[in-house]
């Protein structure tokens, strides 16, 4: 996540001479009284519009609103939960479908794979709670689901493709079958290989479990709502932001160091190397139809 | 090895704000606005029976009610976010009513249901039925049935304290005009002034809020639900006018539980003669300082 | 499919909705991206750290907290904009973390050689930059760029929800009115496959003209 780029490992510049350096420091310096100017502004605002009277902070201290959050949290961890287990399963299943050998299946498998990934979570999430009418929690994790599913079947699919070539002539030389050779050569070195891949596309499905706030499934964010828009509590709203925000944040980046974590380990680890790995790449985050 | 030292820190901050939320006071935040002192006592009819309702006999068999409710509109129904306990005018029609079939108040089960929702809700059983500011009308009673009605409210508007242009709907051309989607006074204003400039979601919490912020100019919906939020924070918001409509509020119950709803209209005119009604009302909304008024005839429409 | 003939003023408003929040959006994700991505290569230690941050939080902040955030957050600093102004905003600042991290990768993949040599020339900075890394970074960046676009439009979805006119929010208007809500569905869907698989042939059209194969 923080790779320091050095500025000499660019093809941007030269490794600056004593001069260079000194004007760098300069900018350095400039830059950051420029930084915290603006922060300090923002302070200034935060404390001129009166988001720090204690009218607007007291209500966390009491047990009612912190069980309120935590409930929150706890739907919202729910929620995640689910979504991720159905998804790896169904990328599991729709995988397979698009390596099978048979083309209807391949094509029904494909079909279903690009549909779900050019949809809109959203579109997908209000279908099935608007016009299929199921309840806010199952709605968001069907949606979520084959979202999540359909990118990670590509993930899985690429995985396994990905695996050389060697590794699986070999084992069909030994005389294993088709099933044998994906469960016991390949999906082994594909999941490590592409670990890293499908956590990131986990940290994915966790910020979207915020979308069941939009079909008031009661997570997080609408325990913050709540909160915020008590006309009892002053409208505690960037209070409520500030103590919301960075557990999100920090629930996401935990998630997303870890995958850091595994491609790195991973890269080092000497059983790999039959497999490219694909490091966590913000691009892996955004799939779309390409 | 830094990084996982930094992942470990992480987990223990979080950790912590975790322990540290698990102390706090008991009990709920000061609540703003007048308050009731005494809610009226509803006495639970136990011998009250209803074979011929589906939803009474479900309901008998689990033991309690699941009532459809708002959970941010003060004085009518709000759910206190610490405490969970839902209270306010809608919410005393639905123990009034509950304690007629035979189910103690203190065991329903409140749900928040969105106004988008209610139909659905009411339709797959979610709920046995719905008291919170629905409107009796035509293309509803196509999807749900009716009780009551049980008060009748009007199209308000609500405004900033210094806002002095807005006096009623006629003055909303080129105003920004907040609303419930898919509720009846966002229609109304779409279809009558069609001048106004509509901004929609899905309560009526956001709208105050947006009001407040100087996002929107003013917010409209039925007399009833502004005069709570104007009664909690009367130094800056104002109503308007006067109601440009007819609102009757009625009790949502399955369309096919025809037993049910003449139940509630029975219950309901029990309650309104023996003095419940009013009594409710003054322990509720009545706090904002507007006299109990006449409850509307009820509207036993013939079997569906 | 009475619904599309039948409202297909208001399909088009909420199309247009959406394609305006997406072209706004991309410009301003864009413009923001460039500029982090500049800043996590700068030599100067002070713009690396506010473009890691500002990459990695906004990377990991659910879009929805965002969207909440700044429509109904930036009011309360006497900000009174349109809805649409602030959902581009949000849109654009989201998506400008993933653009960011496209650029920079894009600029890594030019081998150091390259500037060394341009350098070796006589080159200045700017000219290096412009002539020489700049145009193969652009190359090899086109198809992330184009599926975070492509991404960018499937998010703008969510502006609906806080009231600003686009595609998804027709079903409330629609639903109303007692249309078909599975037919509703249906041309919603359409629309927003119409608009990514526009972005989708301009960046495969864009990537055939410019781009490299490595």
């Amino acid at each position: 996540m923080t790779t320091r780029t050095a500025p000499s490992a660019t093809a941007l510049y030269d490794i600056p001479g004593p001069a260079t350096r000194k004007r760098h420091l300069l900018y350095g310096i400039v830059s950051t009284a420029l930084i915290l100017a603006l922060l300090g502004w923002v302070v200034y605002l935060l404390f001129d519009t009166e988001q720090f009277t204690s009218a607007k902070w007291t209500p966390f201290t009491y047990k009612g609103i912190q069980e309120l959050l935590l409930r929150g949290l706890g739907n919202t961890l729910k929620a995640f939960a689910y979504a991720a287990v159905l998804s790896l399963l169904l990328g599991a299943i729709l995988a397979v479908g698009r390596l099978s050998d048979h083309r209807p299946v391949r094509w029904i498998a494909t079909l279903l794979v690009e549909f779900f990934r050019a949809m809109p979570v959203l579109v997908m999430i209000f279908f099935i709670f608007v016009a299929l009418k199921v309840q806010p929690l199952p709605a968001l994790v069907t949606g979520l689901t084959l979202y999540n599913g359909s990118v990670l079947a590509e993930v899985f699919r690429t995985g396994i493709v990905s695996v050389e070539r060697g590794q699986s002539e070999a084992a069909y030389a030994l005389g294993l079958r088709k099933t044998q050779v994906t469960t016991f050569v390949l999906a082994p070195q594909a999941v490590r290989a592409m670990l890293p891949t499908i956590i990131s596309q986990l940290v994915v499905a966790l910020k979207d479990t915020s979308l069941g706030y939009l079909i008031t499934y009661e997570e997080f964010l609408h325990a913050g709502k709540l909160i915020a828009s008590n006309l009892d509590y002053d409208l505690p709203f960037i209070p409520v932001v500030m103590v919301i925000s960075p557990i999100y944040i920090g629930m996401c980046m935990l998630l997303s160091w870890f995958a850091t974590w595994v491609a790195e380990r991973e890269r080092r680890n000497p059983k790999m190397k039959a497999v490219e790995i694909a490091p966590a790449e913000p691009g892996t985050l955004l799939p779309g139809v390409q | 090895m830094l990084r996982t030292r930094r992942v470990l820190a992480a987990c223990a901050g979080l950790l912590l704000a975790v322990l540290a939320a698990a102390c706090g006071k008991e009990g709920s935040p000061p609540v703003k606005g007048p308050k009731p002192e005494q809610l009226p006592v509803y006495k639970v009819d136990t011998a009250f029976r209803l074979p011929a309702s589906p939803t009474w006999t479900k309901a008998k068999k689990r033991g309690y009610l699941r009532v459809g409710a708002k959970e941010d509109q003060p004085y009518l129904g709000e759910k206190d976010p610490a405490t969970g306990i839902y209270s306010g005018f809608d919410i005393e029609i639905a123990k009034m009513m509950s304690a007629s079939l035979g189910f103690d108040p203190k065991t329903i089960r409140f749900k928040t249901i969105a106004s988008a929702n209610r139909e659905t809700a009411l339709q797959n059983g979610q709920i046995d039925y719905y008291v919170g500011t629905y409107t009796i009308n035509e293309m509803r009673k196509k999807l749900v049935g009716f009780a009551g009605p049980y008060y009748m409210a009007g199209q308000g508007l609500l405004v900033r304290t210094d806002e002095h242009d807005i006096n009623g709907p006629q003055d909303l051309a080129g105003k920004t005009v907040c609303s419930a989607a898919g509720s009846t006074p966002y229609q109304r204003i779409a279809a009558d002034y069609p001048k106004a400039i509509l901004v929609a979601y899905d309560t009526y919490s956001i709208c105050v809020d947006n009001l407040l912020t100087y996002q929107v100019d003013a917010v409209t919906t039925d007399d009833a639900i502004l005069l709570g939020f104007a009664a909690k924070a009367p130094k800056e918001m104002k109503v308007v006018g006067k109601p440009f409509s007819q609102e009757p509020y009625g009790i949502g119950v399955p369309r096919s539980d025809n037993a049910l709803r003449f139940a509630l209209n029975d219950a309901l005119e029990a309650n309104e003669k023996n003095g419940n009604w009013k009594k409710a009302f003054e322990a509720t909304l009545g706090l904002s300082g507007v006299p109990a008024p006449k409850p509307p005839p009820i509207d036993r429409y013939p079997a569906t | 499919m009475d619904v599309l003939t039948e409202n297909f003023s208001l399909y088009g408003k909420g199309f247009l909705g959406t394609v305006e929040l997406t072209v706004y959006s991309s410009i301003l994700a864009l413009l923001l991206g460039f500029i982090m991505a500049s800043f996590r290569v700068a030599p100067v230690g002070s713009l690396r750290v506010l473009g890691t941050v500002w990459v990695m939080v906004l990377r990991n902040t659910p879009l929805t907290l965002l969207f909440f955030a700044v429509l109904l957050g930036l009011p309360r600093f006497g900000l009174v904009l349109p809805f649409k102004v602030f959902a581009v905003l949000a849109l654009g600042c989201y998506t400008s973390a993933f653009i960011c991290e496209v650029l920079r990768s894009g600029i890594n993949t030019v081998p150091t050689g390259q500037g060394e040599a341009a350098r070796s020339l006589g080159m200045t900075f700017g000219q290096t930059l412009s002539t020489v890394v700049l145009p193969q970074a652009f190359r090899s960046v086109i198809p992330p760029v184009g599926s975070t676009l492509i991404a960018l439009a499937k998010n703008s979805a969510i502006a609906g929800a806080f009231s600003v006119t686009e595609l998804l929010g027709t079903y409330k208007t629609l639903n109303e009115l007692g249309y078909s809500i599975i037919w509703t569905f249906v041309w919603i869907a359409v629309g927003y496959l119409i608009i990514t698989l526009s972005i989708s042939a301009l960046f495969n059209v864009m990537e055939k003209r410019w781009g490299v194969a490595r």
